[in-house]
This record gives C-alpha cells, sequence and structure tokens, in this order.
C-alpha cells in the first residue's frame, strides 16, 4: 500500500505537446507510471511516441511507448479510463485545466504549473470545493507525487528513490530531493512522497496528506518539509498533536530570509510578521514532532524520532 | 510589485475611491504648478518612494504658502530619504505627490490582503489609523476587525457598513466609509493586488471620508493582464542585480552576508542559507537557478554572485534531478574560466551522473573546493570565507 498512486492509477498529462509536459511525460513512462493518454486542445488524434528531443520513449519492460492525444479531457477518460492527470498547462490556462479535469471525473489532479496567479488559484479551489468535492488537487507549483516503484506524477528525478515506509510531504521540490536521498542512503525508502507546491493558495495541505500517511498501514513514520509564510505548517502542528499516531520529523526552511521578501516561491514571504520559521518550529517541537536544525539532518531526525517512539511504546 | 502612492490613487480612483486632489511632480517648478492647479492655500509635499514611514524621515511636510511649498520641493525632491523600511542608505526621492490639505478629524486603518488558508479576501479596519498596523496587531489584536469574502461575490454592502462601523466611523459618515471600503475590495480583486493599505483613511472636519495614503502591491504571475499596471513599474525602485536576474529566470535576493549561494530550487536555497548560517557563516544571497540551469544560466548567475564585493566564498549546492550533474558541471566550469575567479568555490553535486559531475569538475584544473554533503559543503564554504 501507499497513498493515492500505485501501479493501478491510470494517468494522463495535460498539456503533453508542450516543451515540459512532453519531456515529464516520458521520463513518467521510463519510470513505469501507467501512463495512458495526453490532452491537448486541437491536437486530438495525434500520437505521443516521442519526447521533445525527437527520441523514442521506452517503458521499463523495453516495449515503446505510445500515448493518443485527445482534444479534451473528457474523451481521454471515455477512451481510456483515466482516474489521474498531470498537469503541465501553462499559467494562463492552468487554473482552467485543473477545473476541466475535475469535470470530466479525474479523481486525482495534480498541478506541476507554476506561475499561476493567485486569485485564478483563489476561485478554482473554491469551484473544487463546490462543486467537485471528491476531486483532490495536488500543487500548484509542485513537483508531484511519487510512490516508487509504482507511479512516479511529475518532475521529481525517479532514480533517488527508494521503496520503503517512509512517508514524505513537502511545500518544496529540491529540499524533498534532499531528503528522499538521505532516506535512501541510510538503506531506507519512501512509501509515498508528496510535494504540496510553493503557492499561497493550493489544493492539497499537509493535514490532509499526513492523515493519508496516518491511516496508511505501510507508512511508518513521516518527514514533513515546511518552509516560510502562511499558517500551514502551525495547523498541521496542532493536528499531528491530537491526531497522529506514528512519529513526524520535520525541517522548517528560510529561517534566515528576510522579511518581506519573497523567496523564490510565491507563498514563501514573512508578512505581517507572521510565517516566521522560529514560530513554527517552536508549534512542530510543541506538538512533539522531531525539528531538524540542519537540512543534511532529515533522515537522522526520522530516525532518532521513530527509535525514541519505539523506546516509549517499550517502557508503556 | 510594488508602485508609488500616486500611482495607487490613480488606480483606486477609477474605483470610486475618494481622494484629496493631487498631483505629481518631477521638479520644483512642476510642484508650484501643480499647487497653483490644484488650488486652496494649504498643501501637503509627499516624497513619492516605495517604502513606508516616509513621515518620519521627513519625506512629508504641509505647506501654508507658496514659499514654504517652494521650499519643501526643493528639500524632498533629490533628497536620499531614510525611513525605518528604506535601510540605512536611503531611498532617492525623484518625485513628489502635491495634495490639498485637509481637516482631519480622525485617522482609520484600512487594508485588503489574501488569507490564504481560507482562499477568501479580508478587508481589515482598525480605529489607530497612521500607526503601523504590525504594531497594532501585536499590541492590540482585539482593535483589528475583519470582514471577509469571495472573489467572484464581492464585499457585501453590509459587510462594509459593519465593518465601518466595528472600525468606530461616526454614524453620519458610514455610508460614505462603506462607499469607500467597498472600492478597495472591488479594486483588490480586480487589479490582482496582493495588498491595498489604506493607512491612513479619514474622516475630515467638513465631513468626507477620504484615502489619506495609499500602498499597492500586486501579484506578480497575474501582471501579464495588466499592462496598464505594469507600466507603473518603477525600475530605479528595484534592487539593479535582481533586475539582472530577472532577465535570465533566475530568483535572486541580496543579503548582507559574505558567501555566495547558487543552488536549484526555492526550498533548497533556504535550506542552503539555513545551513551556512547553522556553521557561523552570513549568506549573501538567495538564488535560485531553476529546473534548467544552462551553462548561460549558471555563468549569469555567477557573475551576480561575484559582483557583489562582500562576497568571500561562493557555495554552488545542486541537486541534479532533471538537470543532470555532468551538464552542471560544464557550465560551472564555463563560467568559471570567463570570470576568472578570485575567491574560493566550494561545490557540491548530487543526484543524476553526480559521478561523471563531480569528476568532470576535479579534472577542470581550476581551484574547486568539493564537498560531499550539505554540512561538508556548509563547514568548508563557512572556513574558506573566514581564511
Amino acid at each position: 500500500m501507499a497513498i493515492w498512486v500505485t501501479k493501478a492509477t491510470r494517468v494522463i498529462c495535460q498539456g503533453i505537446t508542450g516543451r515540459h509536459g512532453g519531456f515529464h511525460s516520458a521520463r513518467c513512462l521510463e519510470y513505469g507510471t501507467n501512463m495512458v493518454a495526453g490532452v491537448t486542445p486541437g491536437k486530438g488524434g495525434q500520437k505521443f511516441d516521442k519526447d521533445p528531443d525527437g527520441n523514442e520513449i521506452k517503458r521499463p519492460d523495453g516495449s515503446k511507448a505510445s500515448l493518443p492525444i485527445f482534444d479534451s479531457v473528457a474523451e481521454s477518460v471515455r477512451e481510456t479510463g483515466a482516474d489521474a492527470s498531470m498537469v503541465f498547462v501553462p499559467p494562463a490556462g492552468a487554473a482552467d485545466a485543473i477545473l476541466e479535469a475535475a469535470d470530466a471525473g479525474v479523481k486525482l489532479v495534480i498541478c506541476i504549473t507554476e506561475g499561476i496567479p493567485v486569485m485564478d488559484m483563489v476561485r478554482a479551489r473554491k469551484i473544487l470545493r463546490s462543486e467537485y468535492p471528491g476531486v483532490r488537487l495536488v500543487g500548484p507549483n509542485c513537483p508531484g507525487v511519487i510512490t516508487p516503484g509504482q507511479c512516479k506524477i511529475g518532475i521529481m528525478p525517479g532514480h533517488i528513490h527508494r521503496a520503503g515506509d517512509i512517508g514524505i510531504v513537502s511545500r518544496s521540490g529540491t529540499l524533498t530531493y534532499e531528503a528522499v536521498h538521505q532516506v535512501t542512503q541510510m538503506g531506507w525508502g519512501q512509501s509515498t512522497c508528496v510535494g504540496i507546491g510553493g503557492d499561497p493558495v493550493n489544493g492539497t495541505n499537509f493535514i490532509d496528506v499526513l492523515e493519508a500517511f496516518n491511516n496508511d498501514p505501510l507508512t511508518r513514520a513521516v518527514i514533513m518539509i515546511g518552509e516560510i509564510g502562511g499558517s500551514a505548517e502551525e495547523e498541521a502542528a496542532s493536528w499531528v498533536k491530537s491526531h497522529m499516531r506514528k512519529p513526524v520529523a520535520a525541517f522548517i526552511a528560510g529561517r534566515t530570509a528576510p522579511k518581506g521578501k519573497r523567496m523564490g516561491h510565491a507563498g514563501a514571504i514573512i508578512s505581517g510578521g507572521k510565517g516566521t520559521a522560529a514560530d513554527k518550529m517552536a508549534a512542530l517541537r510543541a506538538a512533539g514532532i522531531s525539528v531538524a536544525d540542519s537540512p543534511a539532518d532529515l533522515g537522522k531526525a526520522v530516525k532518532a524520532a521513530l527509535a525514541a517512539r519505539e523506546v516509549a511504546v517499550a517502557k508503556h | 510589485m510594488k508602485i508609488h502612492e500616486y500611482q495607487a490613487k490613480e488606480v483606486l480612483k477609477k474605483y470610486g475611491v475618494a481622494l484629496l486632489q493631487g498631483k505629481v511632480a518631477y521638479s520644483t517648478q512642476e510642484a508650484m504648478q501643480n499647487a497653483r492647479e490644484i488650488g486652496g492655500s494649504v498643501w501637503v509635499v509627499k516624497a513619492q518612494i516605495h517604502a513606508g514611514g516616509r513621515g518620519k524621515g521627513g519625506g512629508v511636510k504641509l505647506a501654508k504658502s507658496n514659499d514654504e511649498l517652494r521650499k519643501h520641493a526643493e528639500t524632498i525632491l533629490g533628497m536620499q530619504l531614510v525611513t525605518p523600511q528604506t535601510g540605512p542608505e536611503g531611498k532617492k526621492v525623484n518625485q513628489v505627490l502635491i495634495e490639498e490639505g485637509c481637516a482631519i478629524d480622525h485617522e482609520y486603518y484600512l487594508a485588503a490582503v489574501l488569507d490564504r488558508d481560507s482562499g477568501r479576501i479580508a478587508v481589515m479596519g482598525s480605529a489607530a489609523g497612521g500607526m503601523d498596523i504590525e504594531e497594532v496587531a501585536a499590541r492590540t489584536p482585539e482593535k483589528i476587525v475583519r470582514e471577509f469574502f469571495d472573489a467572484d461575490e464581492g464585499l457585501q454592502g453590509f459587510q462594509a457598513r459593519r465593518l465601518a462601523q466595528a472600525m468606530g466611523v461616526p454614524s453620519a459618515l458610514m455610508t460614505k466609509a462603506a462607499a469607500l471600503i467597498q472600492g478597495v475590495a472591488k479594486c483588490f480583486v480586480e487589479t490582482d493586488a496582493s495588498l491595498v493599505e489604506i493607512n491612513p483613511m479619514v474622516t475630515t472636519k467638513d465631513g468626507k471620508v477620504i484615502a489619506l495614503d495609499a500602498k499597492m502591491t500586486f501579484d506578480d504571475n497575474a501582471s501579464y493582464r495588466h499592462k496598464d499596471i505594469e507600466a507603473y513599474r518603477d525600475l530605479t525602485e528595484e534592487v539593479p542585480d535582481e533586475i539582472e536576474a530577472k532577465k535570465y529566470d533566475l530568483s535572486y535576493i541580496k543579503l548582507d552576508g559574505n558567501i555566495g549561494c547558487m543552488v536549484n530550487g526555492a526550498g533548497l536555497a533556504m535550506g542552503t542559507m539555513d545551513i551556512i548560517k547553522l556553521h557561523g557563516g552570513e549568506p549573501a544571497n538567495f538564488l535560485d537557478v531553476g529546473g534548467g540551469a544552462t551553462t548561460e544560466r549558471v555563468t549569469a548567475a555567477f557573475k551576480l554572485i561575484l559582483r557583489d564585493p562582500h562576497v568571500k566564498a561562493v557555495l554552488i549546492n545542486i541537486f541534479g534531478g532533471i538537470m543532470k550533474c555532468d551538464v552542471i558541471a560544464n557550465g560551472v566550469i564555463a563560467a568559471a574560466k570567463e570570470l576568472k575567479l578570485t575567491v574560493p568555490v566550494v561545490v557540491r553535486l548530487e543526484g543524476t551522473n553526480v559521478e561523471k559531475g563531480r569528476d568532470i569538475l576535479a579534472k577542470s584544473g581550476l581551484k574547486l573546493i568539493p564537498a560531499t554533503d550539505m554540512t561538508d559543503a556548509a563547514t568548508k564554504v563557512v572556513a574558506a570565507a573566514k581564511s
């Protein structure tokens, strides 16, 4: 088991004929993701069988990949039974693409696109919640979701992952890879890694992912990577305190960030004195989460959190 | 993106927000001309820079005669205005706003911001206008009152009136205040703003409710659909290196330390700054080279970092995922050769093709200090910056 994506997940890519959509669809196919179609309005009937550099794409079993391209998500769902979408549509059309997928019955929409206007996401999220409550949106501005060895939806490098029992949830991309790498180097592995994205308004928050890991029998402990801005980490901390049965280790990026400056991610900004790393770390610690001071110690932190839990259980 | 007060007022005017008569001036002569056009006998000369606290630094002056107006315009135009928000070096004033005077009865605070968690817009008000809202929020949070609304539905009239009432606006002026508040709310949504702040909003002795000051910032992601606002961009207000960085799609923020950083990914870039600090160093910048760091971009990033005279050492920390380490290594070498490095450079590469990448760096003949992981890299770069 893992959360949300497995070998059985049938994935489409919206924006597959674009440079990024094409490049990453090829990498996902090579990883073994069960991709079933691509969608680009106006390009229905074409085939996706080469990456943007003109190379053929091979699935792990050596077979050549060739995906049908549809004009609409609805057609792709009807023809292929797709149940997850990876969105690479450029910013101006991305919110619309998310809603199109939801309307077509896709249950998991993972939006990689960076740079979507905040107001577009405010509207899209509101519509999702009121009209399509069964749809999960992950992102936008995120690396995606991966269950190692089964399904990779997104831009993360597949080969650094290893199947295992540590769940990872993060607002950052490369910092997640750092955590994954440390866990893999320890000889451990990941159950599922979820990038929730660096935008101020997103679909899935820390609590959604923590709750899923809590209920996933395979996940033994969780690494949570937050950053400055907003209050998602504080809310997660209070949820962990009252609900989480598994050990959690965390890191908050941006302790040295100046206030009022947007640190790369649209959501990573300390404003009105809120969203500082110090506040977040204090809230996490108060909830019993093992907080690493250094991003190099994420692997160690989760190991320590697990060990501490075992000691506590033994004493009990 | 930030804009000037006079520009924010031009935007707000379109939404029916009540303002004083005013006009921007780039010279003393123009300031005098503006005052004549506005009429009356009392004017305010307001420095236009992208920083708050202008009054405290002497950038806002009341003029009760033509002579005073000339004197103030001469002093303020061209001055290096230092406020609590500009840093000790201050900011040069290139333009002033000349506004008619008014007899203030009471000052209020009003602002619209996005509430990230609910995805709704929050309009906040307080009877303590003119003060720093962060101070009010910290000291007397109960004095701040709020109304929330959905972007598509807008702030309802009754909500605006309720807010005005809670702010303490007198009954006779409640409708006027509500109209101003609704204008601000509508403006926030339609212009893709990330902040509209009216501090203060004032009631006057002659029974008006006016936005005396105005500050607006906008969502950069939406700038493509607001060409009119994009035209307000004042490059003299931005850090030159940050403008240069944008040309190459680099995300760069100048800081005060002496260790230059080049990292891929915003989170890892912040994490790298943090680990430098943890090991006793100070980062000189935040720099995210992004996902597709080509030789050209790595070179541009290197140039930006080395242009800062405080930089005593550089740390390159790349987790090559999609970006392959050998490609990055070649980029670093090309850039290092072109720039003739004078400071030590610590390189930590990890990820796809890492062995190839490390091999290329080792054989380059350049004095690059290899590091195996982030802790090793931070320790080495802090030591290098100190030696």
